[in-house]
């Protein structure tokens, strides 16, 4: 298990306590994202500041877990770092996901 | 290497080498990310139902750039060459939105040189990854290899 989560705000923010999210971890990820974000408010932001690299099988399941979530419901992302967040732009995924530098920057947008 | 926890491990390896050998901070990133693509590749398709096999990386540091030769005696990469750069279609509902298919788009963006041979039973892929160039990973519209 390396997903925490907490309320605030009327958003439930899942925080990754690890440095990768890869081929390793990422059937793995998807299922404890499921467990973590089951039936809270529909807005999830994933905080990924502990995160230093993400390969395409990491992507490929933070977009799992947003597809999961179902309909009404929301995935931001939070705190990427360089490498993650080249990821996101290099496949486009930044349309796709709203990015925060920070997870500060997330809940500043839920609260304004 | 034989699966994807010990390609992380392999990887991780090969990495401290390379820094060790003087890889600036600012390539290492793309040369790892690019690395892992490659070799999950082999590990998910080219090894695919063959029990595992081995994966074997050369390296060669110069000034102007790294060359990196990973090779494999799994499958060959259907059809016989890398596929094109590709980007993922994106515009469509959530529910249908791909979650794979992003490998080969990196691959490509992140290196600046990419060529494949099959010799035998032998897969190798080459890599250039400039240091003389001073933006990084621009978006490719073309395919990098004819």
């Amino acid at each position: 298990m390396f997903l925490t989560s907490t309320q605030r705000g009327g958003a439930r923010i899942v925080s990754v306590k690890a440095e990768r999210i890869d081929a390793a971890v990422a059937i793995q990820f998807k299922e404890d994202m499921r467990v973590e974000t089951e039936g809270g408010p529909d807005r999830v932001i994933l905080n990924l500041s502990d995160v230093s690299f993400i390969d395409s099988s990491g992507l490929g399941a933070i977009v799992a877990a947003m597809k999961q979530l179902g309909a009404g419901r929301r995935l931001d992302l939070a705190g990427l770092r360089p490498m993650v967040d080249k990821v996101f732009r290099l496949t486009r995924m930044d349309t796709v996901f709203t990015l925060f530098p920070s997870l500060e920057d997330a809940m500043a947008e839920l609260e304004g | 290497m034989a699966n994807e926890r010990t390609t992380r491990d392999g990887i991780a390896v090969v990495m401290a080498q390379l820094r060790a050998h003087g890889l600036p901070d600012r390539l290492s990133g793309d040369v790892e990310l690019a690395l892992v693509e490659v070799v999950n590749n082999v590990v998910e398709h080219g090894h695919a139902g063959l029990g595992g096999g081995l994966v074997r990386i050369d390296a060669q540091l110069s000034a102007t750039g790294l060359d990196l030769c990973v090779s494999d005696f799994g499958r060959p990469l259907p059809g016989g060459h890398i596929p094109p750069m590709q980007a993922v279609d994106l515009d469509c509902p959530r529910a249908a939105l791909p979650e794979g298919g992003f490998g080969w788009s990196l691959i490509h963006q992140l290196t600046d040189a990419l060529r494949y041979e099959r010799r035998g039973t032998r897969n190798t892929l080459l890599m250039r990854f400039s240091l003389t160039r001073t933006h990084r990973t621009r978006q490719r519209s073309a395919p990098a290899v004819p």
